[in-house]
């Protein structure tokens, strides 16, 4: 057993870089790498280090045979990483007690080879002494390939409706759609209280869109300071995808008591854009460059909310086109 | 002034521990008798002498300008959560209530909910049963309605104006509460949109969350990867750093 | 026994003259030379644990219900991306160490990165005839960050999903051809095509990883090619003659030592130090968010400069001309990026220093320079920090907006002061050497001076 843990151990030393033992001296008559006094205390730190590796390694496989260990991955990772630390320190204290540092000097390389310069431009020129129209040629040749070039990376415009940007300000909502809760129940008028805010999606529609979601909350009617005729008795719609960079608007903070606290507001988690959902979603705060996209909203008979059009404008983040047209739905 | 400092004298010595925390200085407490007299010293200066609220700035006691929202059917879920999470009393009106050391006894605390609970017909105390709630129906209501504030292992965060609470303090009473009055500037959840079988999923995520699976060991506060760049520096390349500077050679100078 | 197998590889392959040499090639001996090393055997690891995580992961946004043994997330809706790791997390024994240790080691890997780039620009490294090699560098570096950013995002938790959201709002920014472009790579409007997350995996996985083996191999070619820079500790070190320790037998434990020593850091984070915990996170779907979102942290530079700039669209004859996060999600990094791109060669025209080094410079050798790196450091330092205002206002209580308006005056007014505060310590322990060296010499002439006495 120990015999073989020993030519293990000694197979690793070998490995590592270690020269192998100076079993004839005097086979070299001029030695190249130089000589140095031997360290057996150091030899022996190295020895143990690699045995504790291999010890490492060993536990490492007994924790993964474990079909259900609390705190496994940690063990694993114990194991394996300290199993490379240990291996690391043998091989610090072999490069710093058991190898002979030396230091050799040589000289940098060439910088230049004015020589092979020089041929390489003749090569070239020479080659082509028998065009008579070099300049019509090489361009005719550039041209080609160029060309050709362009020819093979159009493939790629398929990757998207990249001449589409149309696509940009479609979104679900149109008039008469409901609006339903993350359960797909309606909404109705009734159910937005004032101080809550609530998550609304297309009635039937893919809720991963981007124009999809909506953050609905009610406003006292006399504090709305624009678009009443699309806030039925106070409540109005957002799109819920912030204007900025696209992330959801989570937040909805609302005053416990108005007179000494900021005023009511939509928030982005992501860089803090603040929008007035009293006034069309306007920017209070942060760095959006253009208001909250509003929904305008209807109550049909039964009292539930329905979209009274689309968007006043694209939602999401904005691009070229964003204030050129209409979000639309067809 | 004088009055202040009598006050907080007072309180010094009938509660010496309260101060001994170091916390903010609060307002004194005056430590006397029943839920009336408590809520003339501690409360009436911003919420009016009977709940009514005091909307224009007015001198109260210790000589603090007073204003503060009415009281009248608030009922003793909300004096419970205000009073139980170190809420109220507030040093200044306008200032953000956050948690800290409730400077009243129990006796105290229940005879102030229970005065500021007659003030009106308001909803009593819930008594919530997160373990009739499923931990992953809360996970997507917590997703649906807090995360966006309260960061989605609750660990707390920013909104424009104001610091959102972590929830790791946070009782399952005082979630309930909170759920339904929105403190402060937080939103209100009426029993339509979260009901009462949500919240206690609701409440059960909350709980989960104050210990949650941290399968890959040390958890960084579960914050994300700005701990996680912190370590990525401060041990990791530290570490390398250090283990470069053992193998190589350093200038002398 | 050596000797027989190097004589049965030489017969074979003739090789036996280039590995002699390749056995004493010269390495200078400094600790800062091992930082790029360092970087080297990260990405080793990054590939070896990268190729055990594609054997488990699933690239597909189709969305399914989860039921597996995590059970806080049962019944929750997600796509398989994100059941797949959440899967590899808690059902494949090791498989939570080999991500963890993955992501730390991406992570590790640009800080490596970055401190040899710094190493590089204190020292003047990058100066002709190591241009090239420089450049090829800073693309890596570009290529990390890329690469790092897909491999988070492509998991489709939710912060993946914040992180896709707003790295699709940079993209369509840039002004004229950021819609198309947007279009183009997402395959249609936000969250994308289906076949969007197949890409991001291809990206990820392969196009990206041979990039950067391929820059890789010809920055190893070129350096050893041009010899390694050192620095002047001796009459023996000249710009024509190198010293140091050669591959074997000297540097070989050192770098193997480096190598294991660096893995070894990287696998015990990555079983003791929890890192993007996704089953915590949750799955993402377009309508959630959650407070507190940050990307890995080399890409935090970019979220502290997207939370500085003003509320302002630049708006042409009804054409948003430059939507907003373009300044800080794409001018910011394109400015930082060229520069580096561009040192050597505005080095060069500044200074009409047109000749070869093979001599470094120590950081107070050319103050000039090392001013400039470290006013550029900070600044980008400034803004990756203005990132954390939130959470710093979370801790502290120090006003988010203040703090915002704070660092906009910080990031233009430090790094001037940085640059001047920079160039006067280094003038100044410049001067300090000369006076100790004609200290040391009259010391030495009064020595002299009492013997001969």
């Amino acid at each position: 057993m120990s015999r073989a843990k020993d030519l293990l151990v000694s197979g690793v030393v070998l490995l590592l870089g270690r020269r192998g033992k100076p079993k004839f001296p005097a086979e070299h008559e001029q030695r190249i790498v130089e000589p140095g006094p031997p360290n057996r205390g150091a030899e022996t730190v190295v020895l143990v280090l690699l045995v504790l590796v291999a010890a490492a390694a060993i536990a490492f496989m007994v924790i993964f045979s474990f079909e259900r260990l609390a705190h496994q991955t940690q063990y694993l990772g114990l194991a394996l990483g300290g199993a490379f630390v240990l291996l690391a320190a043998a091989c610090v204290v072999i490069a710093h007690k058991l190898i002979v540092t030396e230091e050799l000097q040589e000289p940098y390389p060439d910088l230049e080879h004015p020589q092979e310069i020089a041929e390489i431009d003749q090569i070239v020129d020479e080659s082509g002494s028998r065009f008579t129209r070099k300049r019509l040629v090489r361009m005719a040749g550039l041209g080609a390939i160029g060309t050709l070039g362009l020819a093979m990376i159009t493939p790629a415009l398929s990757l998207g409706p990249a001449f589409a940007t149309q696509k940009l300000k479609w979104t679900p909502w149109k008039r008469g759609r409901r609006l339903v809760d993350s359960e797909g129940r309606p909404l109705k008028a009734t159910d937005v209280e004032e101080g809550s805010f609530y998550t609304a999606y297309p009635e039937g529609a893919d809720r991963e869109l981007i124009g999809s979601p909506l953050v609905v909350v009610r406003v006292p009617e006399n504090e709305l300071k624009s678009r009443h005729d699309w806030a039925p008795s106070g409540v109005v719609a957002f799109s819920k995808i912030c204007t900025h960079a696209g992330c959801a608007i989570s937040l909805y903070r609302k005053p416990t008591f108005a007179p000494v606290e900021p005023r009511p507001a939509l928030v982005c988690p992501c860089h803090y854009s603040t929008f007035d959902p009293a006034d069309g979603g306007k920017v209070i705060f942060g760095p959006a460059g253009r208001a909250l996209p509003q929904l305008p909203l209807e109550v049909d008979g039964e009292g539930y909310l329905r979209a009274k059009g689309n968007f006043d404008e694209p939602i999401g983040p904005s691009w070229w086109g964003v204030r050129k047209g209409k979000a639309y739905s067809s | 002034m004088r009055v202040a400092v009598l006050a907080a004298l007072a309180v010094a010595l009938a509660a010496p521990p309260a101060f001994a925390d170091s916390g903010p200085p609060r307002q004194g407490v005056v430590n006397i008798g029943g839920g009336a007299s408590l809520y003339a010293a501690n409360c009436s200066s911003c919420h009016g002498p009977a709940g009514e609220g005091v909307r224009n700035t007015r001198r109260g006691a210790g000589d603090v300008p007073g204003q503060g929202p009415p009281l009248r059917n608030v009922g003793a879920r909300a004096a419970d959560f205000y009073l139980r999470t170190g809420y109220m009393p507030l040093e200044n009106p306008g200032q953000q209530p956050s948690r800290s050391k409730v400077l009243f006894s129990e006796q105290e605390l229940r005879a102030l909910v229970k005065y500021v609970a007659s003030f009106g017909s308001g909803p009593g105390i819930p008594q919530p049963h997160p373990e009739q709630g499923s931990v992953s129906v809360g996970q997507k209501l917590f997703v649906d309605h807090c995360a966006g504030c309260h960061q989605i292992v609750a660990e707390g965060g920013y909104v424009t104006g104001a610091r959102v609470p972590p929830l790791e303090d946070a009782t399952d009473t005082q979630i309930a509460e909170a759920v339904r009055i929105g403190p402060y500037l937080m939103p209100k959840f009426s029993k339509t949109q979260v009901t009462p079988d949500q919240l206690n999923s609701l409440i059960a995520y909350i709980d989960y969350t104050k210990h949650p699976d941290d399968a890959g060991g040390w958890s960084l506060g579960h914050l994300g990867p700005w701990p996680e760049g912190m370590v990525t520096w401060l041990l990791a390349a530290a570490a390398l750093v250090a283990l470069c500077m053992t193998i190589g050679k350093r200038l002398q100078s | 026994m050596i000797r027989g197998i190097v004589r049965y590889v030489d017969t074979r392959s003739g090789g036996a003259p280039f590995v002699k040499k390749a056995l004493r090639y010269v390495f200078p001996d400094h600790w800062s030379f091992l930082l790029g090393e360092v970087a080297l055997y990260v990405f080793m690891l990054l590939v070896a644990t990268g190729i055990y995580l594609t054997f488990f992961f699933d690239d597909s946004r189709s969305m399914t219900v989860y039921h597996g043994s995590y059970v806080p997330l049962h019944g929750a809706s997600m796509s398989r991306a994100y059941e797949s790791v959440v899967h590899l997390s808690f059902d494949v024994r090791a498989g939570l160490l080999m991500r963890q240790t993955h992501h730390w080691a991406a992570d590790v890997f640009v800080a490596a990165i970055v401190m040899h780039l710094l190493r590089v620009l204190l020292t003047g490294a990058y100066r002709k005839p190591r241009d090239l090699t420089y450049i090829g560098g800073v693309t890596m570096l570009v290529l990390a960050l890329l690469e790092g950013y897909l491999g988070y995002s492509m998991v489709d938790d939710l912060l993946s999903g914040m992180g896709l959201a707003i790295g699709y709002s940079v993209a369509m920014s840039l002004p004229l051809i950021g819609g198309k472009l947007a279009m183009l790579l997402w395959g249609g409007p936000y969250p994308g095509s289906p076949s969007f997350w197949p890409r991001m995996y291809i990206a990820h996985v392969l196009i990206i990883p041979i990039l950067i083996g391929l820059v890789l191999s010809m920055h190893l070619l070129l350096v050893a090619s041009r010899h390694h820079t050192q620095f002047k500790k001796s009459p023996r070190e000249t710009e024509r003659q190198v010293v140091g320790v050669p591959t074997f037998p000297g540097q070989a434990p050192r770098s193997l030592g480096l190598m294991f020593g660096t893995w070894g850091v990287l696998f015990l984070l990555g079983g003791l130090a929890q890192i993007n915990p996704i089953w915590l996170w949750g799955p993402y779907h377009v309508g959630d968010a959650t407070n507190g979102a940050q990307p890995d942290w080399y890409l935090g530079w970019l979220i502290g400069a997207l939370r500085l700039v003003p509320s302002f669209d630049v708006v042409v004859g009804g054409y948003t001309l430059v939507p907003n996060p373009f300044w800080g999600g794409a001018l910011f990094p394109l400015i930082v990026i060229g520069l580096l791109y561009l040192w050597p060669w505005l080095e060069r025209k500044l200074s009409g220093d047109e000749a070869f080094h093979n001599l470094l410079e120590r950081p107070r050798d050319n103050p000039r320079r090392t001013a400039t790196v470290l006013a550029l450091l900070v600044w980008v330092f400034l803004v990756f920090m203005a990132g954390s205002a939130d959470r710093v206002y979370v801790f502290l209580g120090l006003s988010y907006s203040h703090q915002i308006w704070g660092y906009r005056a910080a990031v233009i007014v430090v790094p001037i002061l940085t640059y001047f505060a920079a160039r006067r310590v280094c003038r100044e322990l410049l001067a300090g050497e000369v006076v100790q060296e004609l200290h040391e010499q009259a010391k030495s002439e009064a020595v002299s001076g009492e013997v001969s006495a």
